[in-house]
């Protein structure tokens, strides 16, 4: 207990030393979040945060130090993020590096790839997209058919991605391909690493109904793979794909980004004409939001003190869709008819962020996909 | 504080759930309700939940109980929740230490918290008048009288007031009827001269009493708290018992969730098990969740109980409301998912709904809750 208070004192210094002050403020937009990669384009208080908290390992404080993390125990991670929230800093680096590939690399991946990858993730060196959805595999992942065949020592990879989450920013992909068309269809998927600047690789942004372009359809051509880039055994990619989407999951769940809360907005917009009716609306919400908040806790907690009730992910995932589906919805309602605005001056993302919303409950596995696992794997319901 | 068990309390648990199970599972309360005891409980039960120490969880170590806090009552009680045990629990293992703790005098809790712990004096919290929880409306009135007060009022629901032998009141000395500023809470010999009770039976097939008192003399030793200041030491008495309801709610809720999921394991039509339809299964998914959540949000309540953090309020409410509709949900969906067995009296399901419907009126249903909640937050 005394070197945690010691680390807490410590963390406390560095902190006030090295994040800027720019970095303190609260992220106002989208383009506040710092992805990282070979073609970021950062402010210079962004690249100084960044590079102070990569050169400690302190963006993946639990990773191991021989692989660019910070070493941290679970314990002392926790009082770096206290430390941080305390002072308002920005989360580092934004990164599917870290939030899905970084475990699944960990678990699944050879010396060689952990030493040549994961320190380049935790400095925010190569920003990285996932290759998983297709256009004939969306909730049936599985029955993916992006093709890659051996061709001495490399593999030759043919097909389409789509929902691919930033492809036209990424560096480098991790992608679900089909090895072995004969054999079952979770037995023939193997987990491929590759530069997205590989000859036959190519992006096209796909609009949604927000207006905005996060997601890419990606197009594989005659894209050659060396061997080497297989992550696990060949015909078993499907349990790391499994491995990774928990993590994804609990990612897109994850709602504690230091927004404010609703009832923060509630206390201001209710002294406004016609906002009064909403105050239950927005309170059963927040009931639901801090219950929610406190679960994450609790989960975080249980995991820590290795009391894991485990297959939460999709609890998680679930709930904390739906909840920000409803907030988004109520933030329009709080906003009447400002919150229309499509173009021009004034605020304009909360249209957007709402239409952006609908999407949470799709992405990563749909609330139904979630509600099947949850029914199968936690509640062990027969199947249909 | 972490909202993880300590090895303690996983005791506790453990052994709460053992007992509850064991030596009143729902059968017991079926036989009491229908051999319409007018007790309501089995004091030999009570005196084996004293002898497990469950009386006296709250109670210091000092005044013969564990101390061992929040958490681990409301680890009884969710036990208790889960076999719809009735017992004294409530008002004397929860409120009633909780008022003595906080607002007695050391005389007072060197008196009654003893009798706590070892099961022999039972409490009855007089606090509500109206039938919609409102605590700070209080009228009945404590005036002057020689070297104490006289109090005079009626208490509309009292629960355990068929059985106590000491009531805590809450009277006016001061102020108008729904002023915080001046109730006095007043420790009353139940069977003084002026005090009658009448039993209430409710649907749960537990008691309340109406509480009628009529020129009834009170000693000055007798006042609990302050004079005039008795609302902080009920409000927290309040959040204590709305925390504790969460908690057995839990029990409530899990259970009832539980044997609904074990029904759907087993239950054929079509040919087949009922729990392989998909409109079931995300039903019994979505109660899962919500499960998770009341727990989460009870567990940081009773935390915050131990604490004594400042915003024992706002996690109490959020408990009271979150747990009383997740009990709701369970219950609901419990007699559906059941079917026609469902509403039969012989099955047992029904007796969880019946208790989830007392429990979330007590103390503040989610109307109340949510109200005070946005209050609290400043909306």
């Amino acid at each position: 207990m005394a070197d945690l208070d010691t680390f807490r004192a410590e963390t406390r210094d560095w902190l006030a030393a090295n994040c800027p002050a720019e970095m303190r403020q609260p992220i106002a937009s989208d383009a506040d979040v710092c992805w990282g990669g070979r073609n970021a384009a950062l402010t210079a208080p962004q690249r100084a945060w960044l590079d102070a908290m990569g050169a400690r390992g302190w963006t993946v404080p639990e990773w191991p130090t021989e692989y660019g993390g910070g070493g941290l125990s679970k314990d002392e991670a926790k009082v770096l993020a206290q430390e941080m929230r305390a002072i308002g800093a920005r989360t580092p680096l934004a990164s599917f590096g870290i939030w899905m590939l970084g475990p699944a690399l960990l678990k699944y991946g050879s010396e060689a790839q952990k030493h040549e990858h994961l320190p380049k993730i935790a400095r925010g060196e190569i920003r990285w997209c996932q290759g998983y959805s297709e256009p004939g595999a969306g909730s049936d992942l599985a029955s993916l058919r992006t093709s890659a065949v051996i061709d001495g020592d490399d593999y030759i990879v043919n097909g389409q991605k789509v929902w691919t989450s930033y492809a036209d920013k990424a560096d480098w992909i991790f992608c679900l391909v089909r090895t072995d068309p004969a054999a079952p269809k979770h037995l023939g998927i193997s987990f491929l690493l590759f530069d997205m600047a590989s000859p036959g690789v190519s992006t096209s942004p796909i609009k949604l109904i927000s207006g905005y372009s996060p997601f890419c359809q990606t197009f594989f051509d005659d894209v050659r793979v060396p061997r080497a880039n297989l992550m696990g055994t060949a015909g078993k990619g499907w349990d790391i794909a499994k491995y990774l989407l928990t993590h994804e999951r609990e990612m897109i769940g994850d709602l504690d980004d230091g927004r404010r809360s609703l009832s923060q907005i509630a206390v201001k917009a209710l002294g406004e004409a016609g906002v009064a009716p909403l105050r239950t609306d927005i309170v059963r919400h927040e009931i639901n939001a801090l219950a929610f908040g406190l679960t994450m806790e609790r989960v975080k907690d249980e995991a820590r003190a290795g009391q894991g009730t485990g297959a939460l992910s999709s609890m998680l995932k679930y709930y904390g869709t739906e909840l920000n589906k409803q907030r988004q919805e109520l933030l329009m309602s709080v906003a009447g008819s400002d919150g229309l605005a499509w173009e021009g001056d004034g605020e304009l993302d909360l249209s957007r962020h709402w239409l952006r919303s609908r999407a949470n409950s799709i992405e990563g596995g749909t609330s139904e996909v979630q509600l099947n696992i949850i029914a199968k794997r936690v509640l062990q319901l027969p199947g249909a | 504080m972490a909202l993880v068990l300590t090895d303690d309390q996983t005791m506790v648990r453990d052994s709460a759930d053992a007992f509850f199970a064991g030596e009143a599972p729902v059968g017991e309360l079926r036989r009491l309700r229908d051999a319409g005891d007018a007790t309501g409980f089995d004091r030999g039960l009570w005196a084996k939940m004293a002898e497990m120490g469950f009386a006296g969880m709250l109670v210091p170590e000092a005044h013969g109980g564990s101390g061992f806090g929040y958490v681990a009552a409301g680890l009884v009680q969710e036990a208790a929740g889960r076999n719809l045990s009735p017992s004294p629990l409530l008002s004397t293992a929860i409120l009633a230490a909780t008022a003595l703790i906080r607002g007695g005098t050391p005389e007072q809790q060197a008196q009654y918290l003893p009798q706590i712990a070892q099961g022999e004096r039972l409490f009855a919290l007089a606090a509500d008048e109206a039938a919609r929880h409102a605590p700070h409306h209080v009228a009945t009135r404590a005036e002057a009288s020689g070297n104490g007060f006289k109090l005079n009022g009626t208490k509309g629901f009292v629960l355990d007031g068929h059985v106590a032998d000491t009531l805590i009141v809450a009277a006016r000395t001061g102020g108008s009827d729904d002023d915080r500023d001046g109730i006095t809470l007043f420790l009353v010999d139940a069977h003084a001269a002026g005090v009658t009770t009448a039993r209430r039976s409710m649907v749960d097939s537990r008691n309340a009493a109406a509480v009628t008192m009529t020129d009834v003399q009170v000693d000055g030793a007798d006042v609990l708290g302050e004079v005039g200041g008795g609302w902080a030491v009920l409000d927290r008495v309040l959040d204590a018992g709305r925390s504790a309801l969460a908690a057995e709610m839990l029990g409530v809720a899990g259970e009832s969730f539980t044997r609904t999921v074990d029904y759907l394991r087993q239950r054929e039509q079509f040919g087949v098990k009922i729990g392989s339809f998909q409109a079931l299964q995300h039903r019994a998914a979505h109660l899962f969740c919500e499960v998770e959540l009341a727990r989460s949000a009870t567990l940081r309540a009773l935390v915050a109980l131990d604490a004594d953090e400042e915003r024992v309020p706002l996690f109490a409410s959020l408990a009271k409301a979150k747990a009383g509709e997740v009990a709701k949900l369970a219950t609901d969906e419990g007699v559906q998912m059941h079917g026609g067995i469902g509403m039969t009296d012989d099955f047992d399901i029904g007796f969880f709904m019946k208790r989830a419907r007392a429990a979330r009126e007590t103390f503040g249903d989610l109307a109340f809750h949510g109200d005070r909640l946005a209050s609290l937050m400043g909306y």
